[in-house]
């Protein structure tokens, strides 16, 4: 019973987890309707700053840089990249931040080596344990992060004037830009926010269990894009939730392995995606997308 | 428009033969002497060459395949790669011989080649149910799913795919004549000796060819209006009559047909199959192959199957001759990083500065150049749609 509880746990922190990279998808493809690609090696450029910068900066000072320093990159993909590209075709805008992601990924892959960096959190190796359930403190951490994260999200989105503004320019962007709402400026927004996320989720993706930064990291990324694909596209809530369904599937098949061997060795990291194409099957717009409507 | 007949009386009958070639426009002339060289390729090329251009040309294949899906149909796909790993391991299982623990069916190499056609085909028309439900990028990151559960289905079966190592590829052969080093163990063509490379370099081009041919008659045929009709707008394309899930359907099922020789002939160019050549980066590549030229272009998926293919070996290959470049593994920029390197950038500046890709960028060029030149050539009817083309 405490394994099972423990699988499930586990599977919860790391749910939200990919529901940080996850929210980052949703907020791209609403603020511009864009797949990016290049979310994974910006998340990997957060972790590396992190990285590389906490022995000088402490981790604190460092865990700002390179969430700055992601968030910047980000938005900077999008103003100087994605809105000078003339076809506003979603596939042509994909494959843009193809060509982004292998320049960053190449460049990263470059400076690390074959090194593997430590990300030098202060909460390191150890594990809280409470009713028979132990869990890396990290996971701990990065649970709780992860809701106030959300929290704010929400309440910003909510309540602030920045957050009408985001809302309406993803409703209908022309009608926004006519009531004075710059789009250049909200896109960077999206996309910089996108970044931050993604930076202080690549952070609990490198520190322990897992051994440290090294480019595979960035591919961590697209196990979030079943998440996104099951939230439905365009819900933030969805995001989480599908992170959170991803992370207990995927959770529990390599928690019990040896039961599901039938299905083949290794098939915890294929579950996002059989999950993803079982619920499109089912419900071709996910689990919380709106179908579209469309008028004659 | 005077002018013009007085100039083309003139010609004496030997010229008139070759104008009857339609060698006129620049893209044929052009098209006529890349045709020539890839002929006469195996007479003059070293084995790196041939090797690259057996890759390209099974690219080629597969890219053409892929832009009739996403250029010419609309629908997005990131799950080429498992169709060609479909076509690429039905080939494997159906030529090999069974050894080594490892199954086959030692059918002859032709009925493999056009089975591995087939099965990927199928295997296209089974997702082609999602397929007709999902659209745009919805239905890319459906396919995303397809290329995870293949290579998860390829590392297991391992008696079929000889798992993470792959298993050989039983070479190519028609009765009487193989496409390897053997049967007939010599054969020499003007002097040069035609090895495995040499052969498969004809076949390849031959399977190309004819893919293209074929490529072209499916885009300017009812089927292919009736995919555009879709690509610009489902609802109208509906209202005209258009069954647009079954014209999704039908595209996904071309292109995975493509895909499926596409992956036989990598197969059969490598010599070996493993997983990771059919990786969701391949989906990638193949992507970008078609984004390079042009989406929705046979010529343009052609050209950027050679670029994408060609252009790592190359920069490998010939690394040592660039100074600039250091040695693997000490820091500098090695010859793989330039290569990822220049891909990058190939596919940002295209994107950002030539709309269309390079067949649109050559399609401005031949207008400019024709409005800057002589009274410029009448477009050719044949290239418009006639009356008799477009009467339903």
């Amino acid at each position: 019973m405490s394994y099972l509880l423990t699988q499930l746990v586990n599977g919860v922190s790391l749910g939200l987890v990919l529901g940080l990279i996850a929210v980052g998808f949703v907020v791209v493809f609403k603020s511009t309707g864009v797949l990016n690609f290049a979310h994974g090696s910006v998340l990997l450029l957060g972790a590396y700053l992190v990285a590389r910068l906490h022995p000088e900066l402490g981790f604190w000072g460092a865990l700002a840089a390179g969430v700055a320093g992601a968030a910047l990159v980000a938005a900077l993909i999008n103003t100087l990249l994605v809105r000078r590209v003339a076809e506003h075709d979603p596939g042509v805008l994909a494959i843009l931040t193809i060509g982004v992601d292998i320049l960053l990924l190449t460049e990263l892959t470059r400076q690390i080596g074959n090194d593997v960096l430590d990300i030098g959190a202060p909460w390191g190796a150890s594990v809280v344990g409470a009713a028979g359930v132990s869990l890396p403190a990290s996971r701990a951490i990065a649970a709780g992060t992860a809701v106030v994260l959300f929290a704010a999200l929400g309440a910003l989105a909510a309540r602030t004037d920045w957050g009408l503004a985001m809302r309406a320019a993803a409703a209908d962007p022309d009608t926004a830009s006519l009531m004075g709402i710059r789009l250049s400026r909200t896109s960077a927004v999206g996309w910089g926010l996108a970044g931050a996320l993604a930076a202080v989720a690549g952070v609990f993706l490198t520190s322990y269990p897992t051994p440290g930064v090294e480019p595979g990291v960035s591919v961590v990324a697209f196990a979030a894009i079943p998440a996104w694909v099951l939230g439905g596209f365009d819900s933030v809530p969805g995001a989480v939730a599908g992170g959170l369904v991803i992370g207990v599937a995927q959770a529990l098949a390599i928690g019990y392995e040896s039961e599901l061997h039938f299905l083949g060795g290794g098939f915890g990291e294929v579950v996002p995606y059989a999950v993803m194409v079982l619920v499109l099957l089912l419900r071709p717009h996910g689990l919380f997308g709106q179908k579209e409507a469309i008028r004659v | 428009m005077s002018d013009r007949p007085a100039a083309s009386l003139r010609l004496d009958s030997p010229l008139r033969l070759i104008s009857s070639l339609r060698l006129d426009s620049p893209a044929r002339a052009a098209g006529a002497v890349l045709l020539l060289a890839a002929v006469a390729g195996p007479l003059w090329l070293t084995d790196f060459w041939l090797q690259a251009g057996l890759f390209a040309m099974a690219a080629a294949v597969g890219a053409i395949g892929l832009t009739l899906l996403v250029g010419v149909a609309g629908q997005l796909s990131l799950g080429h790669a498992f169709f060609l790993g479909v076509g690429a391991y039905t080939y494997t299982l159906l030529a090999g011989e069974r050894e080594d623990g490892m199954s086959g069916f030692g059918l002859p190499p032709v009925a493999a080649l056009l089975a591995a056609a087939a099965v990927a085909g199928a295997a296209g028309a089974a997702f082609s149910p999602i397929a007709g439900r999902l659209r745009g990028i919805y239905l890319g990151l459906a396919s995303l799913g397809l290329v995870f559960l293949g290579r998860h289905v390829w590392l297991n079966a391992e008696d079929v795919t000889g798992g993470y190592n792959g298993r050989t590829v039983e070479a190519f052969a028609v009765p009487g004549f193989s496409f390897s080093d053997e049967d007939p163990d010599y054969l020499a063509v003007l002097g040069t000796p035609f090895g495995e490379l040499h052969r498969l370099w004809y076949l390849f081009l031959a399977v190309a060819l004819l893919a293209a041919y074929c490529g072209r008659g499916i885009k300017a045929g009812r089927a292919g209006r009736a995919m555009a009709g879709v690509r610009d707008g489902e609802t109208a394309a509906a209202s005209v009559g258009i069954r647009v899930a079954r014209v999704k359907a039908t595209a996904f099922t071309v292109s995975s047909v493509y895909a499926g020789v596409a992956g036989a002939l990598t197969a059969l160019a490598f010599g070996r199959v493993a997983p990771d050549s059919f990786a969701l980066t391949v989906s990638i590549d193949y992507l970008v192959m078609i984004v390079l030229g042009g989406a929705g272009s046979i010529a343009g998926a052609s050209a950027g199957a050679v670029f994408v293919s060609v252009l790592p070996l190359m920069l490998v290959q010939y690394s040592a001759h660039l100074p600039f470049l250091s040695a693997p593994g000490s820091g500098g920029v090695d010859a793989a990083t330039l290569s990822r390197f220049v891909y990058g950038v190939a596919i940002v500046a295209v994107l950002i500065f030539l709309r269309g890709g390079l067949a649109g960028a050559l399609r401005h060029l031949g207008i400019r150049t024709a409005r800057a030149g002589r009274p410029s050539r009448p477009a050719r009817p044949a290239e418009r749609s006639t009356p008799k083309e477009s009467a339903p």
